[in-house]
Formats: C-alpha cells, structure tokens, sequence
C-alpha cells in the first residue's frame, strides 16, 4: 500500500509549526499506524532528515501515551482504539492521511506530534485519589461493595488518560477524563468521605489548566478509546452541584 | 480549599457553574415557549383575533404574568452572556486549529453550533422584539394602552423577505432545541437509562412541533388563511 | 542490620538474611529496625527512579512517611510506566476462597515455580506482605472484581492449584498502578514529592562507596541535571527488550540498573529470561512488539497442534482451517504431556513445549511458529456470554490485531520474552552491593528465581514499594541523618555529569549508516537465536563474539540524527540499545556459565527427555557478575542458596 502523509512538523514549544508532505510505498495492511511511522522515519534518518517526534510507549493500547490525530480524529477512523492499535488495513490504498498532535491549550506541544499533557496529572494531585496512607487499610474484604456499583467503577477506572477526549472536544473539554475519576471514587464506599472535597477540586484544577467547557456533543465518547460513557460527565456534574449547593 | 471553592462566586464561575446556568435559563426559556406559542396558536380560531387578542390582553397587563415577564428578560440575558463566556472560553481553549478536522464521525453538526445558532436566535430575536414586543410595551408605557397586536401581525407577515426570516428563525430555533432540550439535563446531571428515552423523544417531538408552530403562523397570514 | 544474620558473607556478597526460623525472619526484621524520628527525615532526601508499581508506591509510601522524595519517569507521565501492561491479575495468600491456601502456599510455589534458584527468606516475606497488598490497593479505591455478595472475587492462575488471583477485569496492572500513582500524586499535590517527568537516569553518583545522587536527562531540552539524594531508588523495571521484540513497552530499557551495574552494583542472575507462551505470533520484519495475551486465558483456552506435520502443513498453507482437523487428530500437548496441570502448566514449560511442537514440524501459522489456544470447548460448556465476559478487552483486542474472531476460529500464540527475573543482585534489605542504592520491583533479582509465576510481578513490585523499602532503606538512612545535602559542584558530580554527556555528543558524532533500530533487531535476533529458549554452549560461545563485534559496529556506524539540546528520542534510544548490547553480552556469559536447565533457562546439553535438568549439586547459587571494564571479563560471586523449608525435587508438573 502507498500513501500520501500530511504530519505536522514543529521543533518545540514556541517554535512555528506547518504541516509537511510525505510519500510512503510499500506499507503492509497488517502493519499498526506506528509500525508505518516508524518505516517513514527509518527513512527519514537514513536520508539524514529529522524523524518524526511522536510519544508512544507499550503499543498494546493501555499506557496512554501514543497521541495522534489521524484523518481528522482522535487516534484515527477505528472505533475504540488508540493509535498504536490502529491497524492499516484500515485505510484505502493511495489515501491522503493528515497527521496531527492533539490541539489544546492545556496541552502544549513538545516537539511534532508530542504534546505535554502534565495538566491531567495535576487534575489528579489536586483530588482524585483517596486520602489513605500506606499501612492504614483495613482488611479488604471488610468493605463489601454492590457488584453493580463495582462494575461501573470499573467502566471509569478504564480510562488510559490518553486526552483524546480533549483532543476530540470542540472545546478542549476535559470533562470526560475528570469525570470518569470523580465516578469511579464517588461509586465506591472508599471514596466517600472525600466525595465533595474531591469534585471541587479536581474541577477547580481542571478550570484552572485552561480546558473549554463541555457542550455535551458526545464527541469525547465517540473517540475515547475505552469507551468512558456521558453518564460519568452526568454523575460529575451532579456531585459538583451537590458539593457546591447542596452539601453542608 | 472546600469551604473555599463552595461560595457561591466560585460555583458560578466555574466551567460546570456555567453550564448548570446554561441548562437552567434554557429550561425556563423553553417553558416561556410552550406559553408563547400556545397563545398564538389562537390565531388559529381564525375568529378575526378575538380569542388571540383576549389572551393577549390578559398577558400584557396581568400583573403577576408582568412581574414574571421581568425574569423572561434576566433569563435571556443570563443565557446570551452566559454564552458569550463560554464561547470565548472554549474559543481560547484550542488556540491552533486542526487543518483538518472529521468531527462529523464523532458528533453532530448542531450540537457543535450552538454558539452560532445562537447568534442567529439572538439576531431573530432583535428583529422579532422590534417588531412587537418593543413598540407594544413602548406604547403601553407612553400612552398606557395596549397595541393591536392581532393587526400588526397581518401587516407584517404581508411581506415576503420578512417571512423569510421568521421561518429562518424558526430553523435555527429547532435545531438549538434539538441539541439544546436534552443538552441542558445532561448539564444538571440528569441522566438515567430509567428517563433518557423519555427526555429524548419529548426532546425531538419538542424542537420539531414548537418552531413548525411558530413557522407555519407567518406562512398562513402570508397566504391569506387567515385573516 | 537489625539482627545477626544466619548467613555469613560469602564470596564478598552480604545477603543480610535475619536468623531463625524462615517464617519468623520479617517479623524480626521489622522488630529491630533502625528508625528515623520526624523531625530527621524531612531532612533526608530520597532519590526513585521509575514510577511502575514499585517505584511509585516507594515514593509515595516513603514521602507518606515524611522524606522528601524526588521521583523519575522517561514517560510523560508516572501513570506510563509499564506494570500498566500486565492483564491476569496479582497473587495474595489470603484464603478468602477457603480452598487451603496460605501464606506458606503461596511461599512454596514461588520457590518452586522459580525452580528453586530463590532465596527463600524474600519469598516468605513477599507470601507474607501480599496480603497487606490487597488491602492497601482496596482501600485505594482499585476496582477488583467482585462477587455478588460484594466480597472480592478470585481466580486460579498458571502454576497454582489454588484460586489466589485478585483481578480487575483483563486490566490489573493499570488499575494497580493507577492506585499508586494516584497516591503518588496525592504526595506531589502536598508537596512531599518533586516530580520529574520525562527524565531520564544517566549515571549513578558515587561518593565514598556510597550512591548519593544521580545525573538525569531532561528529554525536552537535552539537558543533564544533578540531582542529590541520601538513597537512590531504582524501580526501572527489566530489561525484555534486549530481544528488540517482547511485550514489554518500547521505551522499557536497562540504562538505569546497567548504569548502577558499572558503578559497582552486582547483577544478578541475568540469563534467566521468561518466555511467556500466550502472545499473538511474529507476522512481519516491521513488528515493532509482541502482543501478549493474558495467561488467564488458559483457564478456559486449550492448547494444541494437529498430531500430523501433514494437518499442519495444509493450515500453514490455508488449505485447511482449525475447524477441520477432527478431535483425535489434535494434540493437545499440554494436557497429555502434563495431566494434572495441563493448560494451567507454569510458563516456562508452556513455552518450551509450544516451541517443541513447532519444532517438530507442527506450528500452525505461516512462519511455522505457533500453535493454537481453543475455546470452543468452554464456549460449549459455559456460553459464549460466559466467555466473553470473563475475558472483557482481551478478544476484541486479538480481532483488532489479527483480524480473526477467537469466539469463531481458535487464537494463535506463540510464545515472546515478557519478563526478566534477573536483575541487580539486591541483599534481603533491596540494597545493592553499592551502599544507599536500592532496586525494587523487576529491576532487582530477588524473588522469582528462574522463573516467574503469573499474577506474581505486580505482587513484588507493590511488596518492594508499599511494604518492603520503607522499612529497609529506613534502616540505612537511620545511620545518614548528620549527611547535609551534597554540593552539586562535587567533582564526583561533575564527572558524573561530564561523562553522561561526552558519551552523548560521541554518539552524535559517529554520523554512520545504521539506525539504531537496525542496530537493535541485529542485537535481538543474536538474542533470541542463541539466548532465548533453548541455549547451549556453542551457541552462547558464538553469540558472545557476535555481540563483541555488534558493539564495535555500534560505536563506528550508528547514525543517530538531530542534535543535543532538545528533545530527540532517537538519541535517546541510540544509549539505551548501546547499553542492551553491553547486556547481552553478559547475558550470555551467565548462561554459558550456568551448566544446568532451570525455569527461563534451558540448556540443551541438560536435559531428560525434553524436561528441564537441574544441577543442584553444583548450581544451586545466586550469580552476581561484578563489572570489570569494558573489555575485561566480568568477575563472578556466588551467593549460595539454602533451602531449609521446601524440599529440592524436581519440578514436576505432571
């Protein structure tokens, strides 16, 4: 397979950056999208060219790291992927294929397609953890929780923290990732009694790093790799009006 | 930190405060439309106005309806400035745009375009207030008596271009409803696979038989079905 | 020490084993620690490298305990790292399914999974923390699977004929460390720890025998800095990668402990590599990793191959599909190899036996290398619901990748490096032979022997991190409360730094013709050929020459592009893949030098019939290779192992 790339090229943070053609031949369909970055880039080197610059870590789909905007979406065409599990058989031969870093203010690039995304681990230090030390826990199975609940923890606690949900948003909304943290504590006993002071916080970091606001569009959950649900940005929005107005 | 961020100013300020506000004007502007339209859904008697003109009057000078007509305006400017805000946040959130962008795969059109349909309701809106509401509370402030509305209506509605724009107006209205109506319970967190179904058929069955309401009543003056 | 040890110093290797009894030892310990009051440690600076299970929870659990701690990640974020990769689950001997577990249980398969090359007094101790493990991951909010009751569900795993397995559906590791790096960033947030993302360890600084500092590299603009600490932690995980392909992540790499190795710290037991045997087969030049599958999916998945080379032959070919070779014209080798663990085997026997039947003749993928993994029985006895739910990402996951749908048509697996229970050579304290410098997690040697089992890598990297460090490596720093910070213009700093970034601009000077992926595929095939399944003297005798050469061509042909200050990944990888080589080579010195199979290493001059022969008599040691130079040979010091609690046997599984 053949195809005609379009990656935008940036040197760092500050720097001006543009979009810069490549051709690419002889692309295999069973090839991930990294795996034919990586060829482009073999090339590039061997040609004395800069590579291209693009975070990627375990390649099976669960580390967050890989980060690209294929085509006009978040980690591209396939449905609950992220990059590195986007195979190429997905496109056609011959395709124009625009490659973009996620696009945010919150998010500033580093180099190419690699961006900062340090703003999520500072949503997570303001809250989203429970207060306990190591040596404090009780025994584990003194803490019985409704399987029903513990799968919906769960289904949030999925999240990679890959900000594809921002990177999809028209806004730049992190409401998907913050929400599905805040859901997966508050349906859990363990997250109780840090419940308000948690929705708070972590929504006032959230402000703070510069993310828009969420205009339910859906976008997020349409490209979150996991599948993180709405309803997570519903219950977030509930639990910040309950810490806010309601609670004592 | 908690006792802190749960004044109010920090609530309102916040980007979930906004949308809550968002969700709550637009609700409320929502149940001004059921009464709005319902009203002049008299004109449908076809009874030269009278019926519509009763219902008129009783809207234009009931005291407690004049007292809630003082809300109507604060809940339209809240939702416009409200909007502007959020518009301008969510602006400056992604300073570089994509070069090349397939939201379409992910969400919808209208649903993206609130801000601009928005802007267009809001355009309507200056137009359509001048056209009535203006001159109406104008001359009943000046001269203490009410206009005939019921008259203007079938002045106004005799030109084309001014049609036009009414059922323009009534387009933008329904495709802002359509994302707007479900958008606003999802903001206060009204979510539940029990009511989702319900809020989403009302939701759609709403955005489409208020603006048609709206739309057709220019449509049958223009032609002359009613006089 | 807190207490005499039983074990004097052999061979210049200190083990600092407590006395009596084994199951006693711990509790002694932690009765006569050293301990540092309050006021002392937020005067006392820790260093951890790595942010996986191990070092995320050490520097979360350490800055709990008031030191100010300055944690590493290469990653963009500590949540990176890759313990998040590991699906099945985490092993505790807390009994809660009543079906005769303990903590000695849980002690004896390990020992015995690790085909008895573990010290037995760190392996009691992890049997005993593991279950403090799983109350401290609960209260933390980590979303384990439950029952309808509400109480935490288990399950059985490879090795094991209990149901011991904590899980959180095929994503453990990740909601594991998501527990611990939220704990970590719980301390970042009040400011106990420094965080550094995307730095990288470059050197180890050494002053007076002691490690007191590191140099790191700040990946965003090519800058070294010099950072002091009281202690350095390393919790850098393994070194898989030196095969170019394994499931581990791609940036996952050996420069930290390689680095610690040259400053004097001991490794320990290199060669034992674990082939794990449930990964998606090799499919092309450009693979650029192996995609593992959890081993969970032997509980329900039966493995085989056609008993005919013809059978096999007609589905390599596509003339034949799984479905049409009839149920007497299997093989199910496991099963009849290993009647009373069958597909639940342990890996290392599960590999080799996969690679036998390849071997013969009988792989079933195009290259010749795989076998299948069936579910159609448990389909059949259980649903496909049933199965697919237990299973949640993994199937879909298998589709993505292969395009195949293992509810309709049979996996195909083979087995890749996963895991290297070798690692720096640590004392029952985590210390290395250098003092003040500590490895957890992966990165160090101690409690896995030859052979991992599964659902046991996340227990020792939380064990080290939550339970194991805080105490120990407060002991050491109990003796360091008059040590004041260390001027950063220290000459042992300073050259330290200096030759982090000489050894960079060489790099960058060399402008050869080779990537340094070329270079990195040539140093996983010499790896993989000679020192991967099955080893044997001539093999290793020649590989050890190909790496000599390898690192030559290296150091006068790599071509690594872009310059040094900013942020050039391929840099980056040029040190790290110069380092695997050094590795490799050691790898193979400790291999040839280990005359007997045992877990991850198979010699095939030691074999009965195919199993694995042990040499109790002559191996039953620790191998801690001391560097010497780069061009001199490594010195070799034994550590010998007492079994005074398990029985040595051979490891059957039959």
């Amino acid at each position: 397979m053949k195809f005609k790339l379009k990656v935008w090229r940036q040197a760092n943070q500050n720097a001006q950056g543009k979009l810069v053609d490549y051709d690419i031949d002889g692309i295999n369909a069973d090839m991930s999208f990294l795996e034919m970055v990586d060829v482009l880039n073999d090339k590039l080197i061997k040609k004395g060219e800069d590579p291209i610059a693009f975070d990627h870590d375990c390649r099976e789909g669960i580390c967050g790291m890989c980060s690209m905007y294929i085509s006009g979406r978040a980690h591209g065409p396939q449905h609950a992927a992220t990059t590195c599990q986007l195979y190429m058989r997905k496109f056609k031969d011959g395709d124009t294929i625009y490659v973009e870093p996620w696009r945010a203010r919150a998010f500033p690039i580093v180099k190419d397609l690699a961006v900062d995304r340090g703003a999520f681990d500072r949503i997570i230090a303001a809250g989203g953890f429970v207060s306990v030390n190591t040596g404090q826990a009780q025994d584990a199975n003194n803490l019985p929780v409704e399987k029903a609940f513990a799968e919906k923890a769960m289904d949030a606690a999925a999240c990679i923290g890959c900000g594809a949900c921002v990177a999809a948003c028209k806004n730049a909304s992190a409401m998907l990732f913050v929400s599905a943290k805040v859901s997966q504590m508050a349906l859990l006993p363990q997250g109780q009694p840090e419940r308000t002071r948690r929705a708070l916080a972590m929504v006032a970091q959230m402000d703070a790093e510069g993310f828009g606001n969420c205009t339910n569009t859906g976008a997020c959950e349409a490209e979150c790799p996991k599948e993180i649900s709405l309803t997570n940005i519903a219950r977030l929005n509930r639990e910040y009006i309950n810490a806010s107005v309601i609670a004592e | 930190m908690a006792t802190a961020a749960k004044s109010n100013s920090v609530f309102f300020k916040s980007s979930i405060g906004k949308k809550v506000v968002m969700g709550l004007t637009g609700l409320f502007l929502i149940s001004f439309l059921i009464i709005h339209a319902t009203i002049n859904a008299m004109i449908f008697y076809n009874d030269g106005g009278v019926t519509f003109s009763h219902w008129g009057h009783f809207m234009g000078t009931n005291p407690i309806i004049r007292t809630l007509e003082i809300g109507l305006v604060a809940g339209f400017i809240l939702h416009i400035v409200d909007g502007l805000m959020l518009w301008k946040q969510n602006h400056d959130a992604r300073p570089t745009k994509y070069a090349y962008s397939n939201a379409n795969a992910n969400s919808k059109w209208y649903s993206r375009s609130m801000g601009l349909l928005g802007t267009l309701l809001l355009i309507f809106l200056v137009i359509h207030t001048s056209h009535f509401w203006i001159p109406n509370r104008a001359n009943q402030f000046i001269h203490g008596e009410e206009l005939n509305l019921y008259q203007m209506m079938l002045d106004i509605f005799q030109v084309w271009y001014i049609v036009l724009i009414y059922v323009l107006g009534c387009v933008s209205l329904f495709w802002h409803l359509l994302h707007g109506f479900k958008s606003a319970f999802q903001s206060l967190g009204l979510n539940h696979t029990k009511y989702n179904k319900t809020i989403d058929i009302v939701g759609t069955a709403f955005s489409i038989v208020v603006p048609l309401l709206f739309a057709s009543m220019p449509l049958v003056i223009f032609f002359g079905l009613i006089r | 020490m807190a207490e005499e040890s039983n074990q004097t110093i052999t061979d210049g290797l200190n083990s600092k084993i407590p006395g009596g009894p084994v199951g006693d030892k711990w509790t002694t310990y932690k009765r006569n620690v050293k301990l540092v009051n309050p006021a002392n440690k937020r005067k006392i600076e820790v260093i951890v490298v790595g942010t996986g299970l191990a070092g995320a929870s050490a520097a979360a659990s350490l800055a709990e305990l008031g030191y100010k701690v300055k944690a590493f990640c290469f990653q963009d974020s500590p949540r990176r790292a890759h313990s998040i990769a590991a699906q099945g689950g985490i092993n505790s001997a807390k009994n809660y399914k009543n079906d005769g577990d303990s903590v000695f249980r849980l002690f004896y398969d390990t020992v015995k999974g690790g085909d008895f090359r573990a010290r037995e007094a760190n392996v009691h101790r992890l049997a005993e923390v593991s279950v403090n493990i799983i109350d401290q991951c609960v209260a933390q909010g980590v979303p384990f699977a439950r029952e309808y009751g509400g109480l935490l569900d288990n399950r059985s795993f490879g090795g094991a004929q209990v149901s011991r397995t904590f899980y959180a559906r095929g994503q453990t590791g990740q909601q594991l460390l998501l527990g611990a790096y939220q704990a970590l960033e719980r301390q970042i947030g009040l400011g106990n720890v420094e965080m550094f993302t995307r730095h990288e360890m470059a050197e180890v600084v050494t002053i007076d025998g002691k490690a007191r500092g590191i140099i790191a590299k700040n990946l965003i603009t090519g800058a070294f800095e010099k950072h002091f600490g009281h202690a350095v932690l390393l919790a850098t995980g393994g070194y898989g990668n030196v095969f170019f392909l394994s499931t581990n992540a791609m940036g996952s790499n050996v420069t930290a402990a390689w680095k610690a190795h040259k400053k004097g710290a001991f490794f320990g037991n290199p060669c034992y590599t674990q082939i794990h045997p449930t990964c998606i087969p090799v499919s092309g030049d450009y693979q650029s990793k192996l995609t593992l599958m959890s081993e969970s999916l032997r509980n329900d998945g039966r493995v085989w191959v056609p008993k005919t080379k013809e059978d096999a032959k007609a589905i390599r070919e596509g003339k034949k599909r799984a479905e049409d070779i009839k149920e007497e014209d299997r093989d199910y080798y496991l099963e009849r190899k290993y009647p009373s663990y069958g597909n639940l085997s342990p890996r290392d026997i599960a590999s080799r036996a996969a690679k036998e039947a390849c071997d013969d003749g009988r792989g079933i993928v195009a290259s010749g290398f795989g076998v299948f993994l069936d579910f159609a029985d448990a389909i059949k006895r259980l649903g496909v619901d049933v199965v697919k739910a237990r299973y949640g990402e993994l199937f879909p996951m298998y589709q993505n990748i292969t395009n195949e749908d293992p509810l309709k048509t049979p996996m195909k697996i083979y087995p890749a490096v996963h895991y290297t229970m070798g690692g720096l050579w640590v004392d029952y304290e985590l210390q290395t032979s250098v003092q003040g410098l500590y490895a957890l997690g992966e990165a160090n040697f101690s409690d896995h022997g030859a052979n991992r089992l599964g659902a046991s890598a996340l227990m020792q990297g939380l064990a080290d991190g939550y339970f194991v460090a805080p105490y120990t490596v407060g002991n050491y720093l109990a003796g360091e409360i008059f040590t004041k910070a260390i001027d950063l213009n220290h000459p042992a700093f300073v050259e330290a730094e200096k030759s982090a970034s000489d050894r960079q601009k060489t790099l960058l000077g060399i402008k050869g013709k080779r990537s340094v992926d070329d270079f990195h595929k040539a140093l996983g095939h010499i790896m993989w050929e000679y020192c991967g399944m099955a080893r044997s003297a001539e093999g290793l005798t020649k590989a050890r020459k190909l790496l000599q050469d390898l690192r030559k061509e290296f150091w006068s042909d790599v071509l690594v592009p872009g310059g040094l200050n900013e942020f050039n990944p391929e840099l980056d990888k040029a040190g790290r893949v110069a380092d695997f080589i050094e590795l490799g080579e050691l790898m193979v010195v400790d291999a040839l030098n280990r005359n007997e199979s045992c877990g991850g290493h198979f010699r095939v001059e030691y074999q009965d019939e195919g199993e694995a022969k042990r040499d109790d008599e002559n191996y039953a040691y620790v191998a801690a290779w001391e560097f010497k130079g780069m061009d001199a040979d490594p010195q070799l010091h034994k550590e010998p192992l007492q079994f005074d609690n398990v029985k040595l046997a051979v490891r059957s599984y039959k």
